[in-house]
């Protein structure tokens, strides 16, 4: 990167007290987040994107839930066990969150790279709202998230992830599947049950964060599109 | 903020705060020795004990891996996880809980790593007030020394090094314990601590600790009644009790 011709953001900002030390004004580079869930085509389109992007010139940098340094093997162990509260739980995908962006999202960013987030704040938070922790904790916990310049919402009906992910693993995942809900005993009905509910959860999200729902329930090549569009758009500002 | 006893729980909580060195441990550690004997349902925990969470934090320590806002989560994970897990079935089922450091740790000690206060304070929110708060007070000359004097490397984010306030492991750690204690005494009155003098001679201090512990809770409604379960058996040698020595140095 030889000459920095980005403009500074002016409007970009923390979604509450931020990280102590950290000023976001000289940030030059891009945060885009993609949201959805497991079967959702977002690994699959965040590579697409990363292709595309890095064919064009731009560098780029991908981060996701539990790829922290610190703490994601831990996290994995215990996950694993089940034994986790939801406090804890939630609290541990935090410190997970908050490693990355500390250590690879704000870095990143300050280089003029774009972040491809595969999940953000936003999954975390509606996962911790189905299990009844309370909105107002979870504002102020990830208030040290800067907000991106995008966020795309891969929304398909859980009808068709069922599909997907049986198409794809031939089985439920137990945390996809809400099965520590106690929704239902079949993982069938408690993978539709708990979609369902992050689904709801989602779309109350999106009056606050204001992200773009994107109807994923099509080919991976129409979705490619829109993204496309709508990013080309973003970096033509 | 409402005690355990204001939230109708059946159990007691009991904290202990102070700077290293204040002598917080040793107390706490001879007054579960007295309510044990005593026949008291007695549960000991400790500040950053979780078996879940410690792994990662001692990683995290020893690569310094640490941020104030990774630092303050990942501490606010092992007290959920103890709290969750131990603490609130605990209080439950009528125990008298003992906790050496509380949430007032976490409000002195991130707030002067420069964690927003309402910040952290929001994070904790979840967790009750102690029935009784015992903050040693030691001079801070006194605490440093009792720390110092056998000159031990002291541990980067012990010193508080992760702060710049010096390059020097020892006057950094001197300027660190100071805030901390300033931000102590500033929650002091907020959340009820009754300021226990530290200087006191060890013996003279824990006859305090347990007549206020006597006064503040009605301790008979705390004894067992159902028999304790057969204890495990006994080790070869002595390391049982060479590790209660060692936690309660």
């Amino acid at each position: 990167m030889s000459t920095n011709t980005d403009p500074i953001n002016p409007c970009r900002r923390f979604y509450g007290h931020g990280i102590p030390g950290v000023q976001l004004e000289a940030i030059t580079g891009k945060l885009i987040v993609v949201e959805g869930a497991d079967g959702s085509g977002r690994s699959t389109q965040i590579a697409r994107l990363v292709d595309w992007l890095e064919t064009n010139g731009h560098p780029t940098v991908q981060v996701g839930l539990k790829r922290s340094t610190l703490v994601s093997s831990e996290l994995e162990k215990a996950q694993k066990g089940n034994i986790l509260s939801r406090t804890t739980l939630g609290l541990f995908y935090a410190t997970d969150f908050a490693d990355q962006l500390e250590n690879i999202i704000l870095p990143a960013l300050k280089a003029g790279f774009i972040v491809l987030a595969d999940r953000y704040i936003y999954t975390l938070m509606a996962r911790d709202m189905v299990r009844g922790m309370d909105e107002a904790w979870l504002k102020n916990l990830y208030g040290i998230a800067p907000e991106p310049d995008a966020v795309f919402y891969l929304s398909v009906e859980p009808e068709e992830l069922v599909q997907r992910n049986l198409a794809k693993n031939a089985t439920l995942d137990f945390w996809e599947s809400g099965m520590d809900l106690g929704l239902s005993r079949d993982v069938f009905d408690s993978f539709i049950k708990y979609q369902t509910a992050i689904q709801a959860v989602f779309r109350r999200l999106q009056k606050t964060y204001d992200f773009n729902i994107v109807d994923a329930n099509r080919s991976m090549d129409s979705v490619t599109k829109e993204l496309r569009k709508k990013i080309g758009a973003l970096l033509d500002e | 903020m409402k005690t355990f006893a204001q939230l109708n729980f059946p159990g007691r909580l009991i904290a202990v705060e102070g700077l290293d060195g204040s002598g917080k441990s040793t107390q706490i550690y001879l007054l579960k020795r007295w309510l044990e004997a005593e026949g008291i349902k007695v549960y000991f925990s400790e500040w950053n004990s979780s078996e879940l969470v410690k792994a990662a934090t001692s990683k995290g320590k020893k690569r310094e891996l640490l941020t104030p806002t990774t630092f303050s989560l990942i501490h606010a994970t092992d007290f959920a996880d103890r709290y969750e897990r131990h603490l609130l079935p605990l209080l439950r089922a009528g125990y008298v809980v003992l906790c050496d450091r509380y949430i007032f740790t976490a409000f002195a000690r991130d707030v002067v790593r420069g964690c927003p206060p309402e910040w952290v304070r929001g994070i904790y929110n979840f967790a009750a007030q102690p029935d009784l708060t015992i903050f040693f007070k030691a001079d801070l000359e006194v605490s440093l020394n009792r720390i110092l004097e056998g000159r031990p490397k002291l541990k980067f984010f012990e010193a508080g090094m992760d702060l710049g306030l010096s390059s020097d492991p020892y006057e950094s750690f001197r300027i660190f314990q100071g805030r901390i204690l300033e931000q102590y005494m500033a929650m002091s009155d907020e959340f009820n601590f009754v300021v226990m003098d530290a200087n006191l001679h060890v013996e003279k201090q824990q006859v305090l600790v347990r007549k206020l512990v006597g006064e503040r809770i009605d301790l008979k409604q705390f004894k067992r009644r159902s028999p304790l379960p057969l204890p495990p058996a006994a080790p070869p040698d002595d390391k049982a009790t060479e590790m209660e020595e060692d936690s309660a140095a």
